[in-house]
């Protein structure tokens, strides 16, 4: 994580059960947030696929289902972005280790395409380890009039 | 909401008509099976209307694989109908739209299954 944002107050803190109404319960809540910035309904939906995809993935991948496993919820923002970090308490996950879904040969895959969508609808996405264990990824959308 | 499937037959053709949320859960195991139970009742020219279909992840991009590869190993056919921007947009990142053939016309995608 960023120096800067570390030092910022997170405007939600969640802790989740690893089930599938958490999937909803993140996106829902983190889409409120979002809304408040003023993100427009195309910038939301981008927003909310990418939270439903990282939290599919902590929920299903990372700490599979597993009740005593939890999983964090972080959003901060200020005028111009939102930053979201989803953590999981799981084995452990490398980006690079997933097929590319736009290979030929892999287009017909049944899964194996969140994290391309998380990067394709987020400015900014990156995947770290979690001490002691488990996946933090950290997302960044900035609101259009703040890009380059 | 999840997904509700209602289907009607044009000629040869099922047309199934989409309405809401092809998600991760329910959504996306109500569509599987939906397709599974047309083709073992030996519907093989699937046209998947998607007008009202309003979200998609990407569990419900590979429910539309895998009903795609599941038709077409019985020897059938899947189309799409009528996609929302949205979702043409997620067909477009991953490169669906090489694999599906899309209609935004009902009558000129029956006929194309000729």
């Amino acid at each position: 994580m960023a120096d800067h944002e570390s030092a910022q107050a997170h405007t939600l803190d969640l802790v989740l059960e690893s089930c599938l109404e958490s999937v909803d319960g993140a996106e829902e809540a983190i889409l409120q947030e979002a809304k408040q910035l003023g993100f427009d309904e195309d910038d939301l939906h981008k927003i909310g696929i990418a939270v439903r995809e990282c939290m599919v993935n902590a929920v299903v991948h990372g700490n599979r289902y597993n009740a005593r496993k939890k999983v964090q919820v972080k959003v901060s923002r200020t005028n111009d972005r939102i930053a979201i970090i989803i953590a999981d308490e799981g084995g452990g996950f490398d980006p690079a280790s997933v097929p590319d879904p736009l290979a030929n040969e892999n287009l017909l895959r049944f899964s194996g395409r969140g994290v391309m969508l998380m990067r394709a609808f987020m400015d900014e996405f990156s995947v770290s380890p979690r001490e002691p264990k488990g996946t933090e990824v950290r997302m960044v959308k900035y609101k259009p009039s703040s890009k380059c | 909401m999840s997904v509700k499937l209602t289907t009607r037959q044009v000629g040869d053709v099922t047309v199934v008509d989409a309405v809401g949320r092809i998600t991760l859960g329910e959504g996306a195991s109500t569509f599987r099976d939906s397709v599974r139970d047309l083709v073992a009742s030996g519907h093989k020219k699937l046209l998947l209307n998607l007008a009202e279909i309003s979200y998609i992840d990407s569990s419900g991009i590979g429910e539309l694989v895998s009903g795609f590869t599941t038709v077409a190993n019985q020897g059938g056919t899947v189309k799409l109908l009528n996609l929302t921007k949205r979702v043409q947009d997620l067909l477009q990142i991953t490169k669906l739209y090489t694999v599906f053939e899309v209609f935004d016309d009902e009558a000129k995608a029956v006929r194309s299954f000729a």
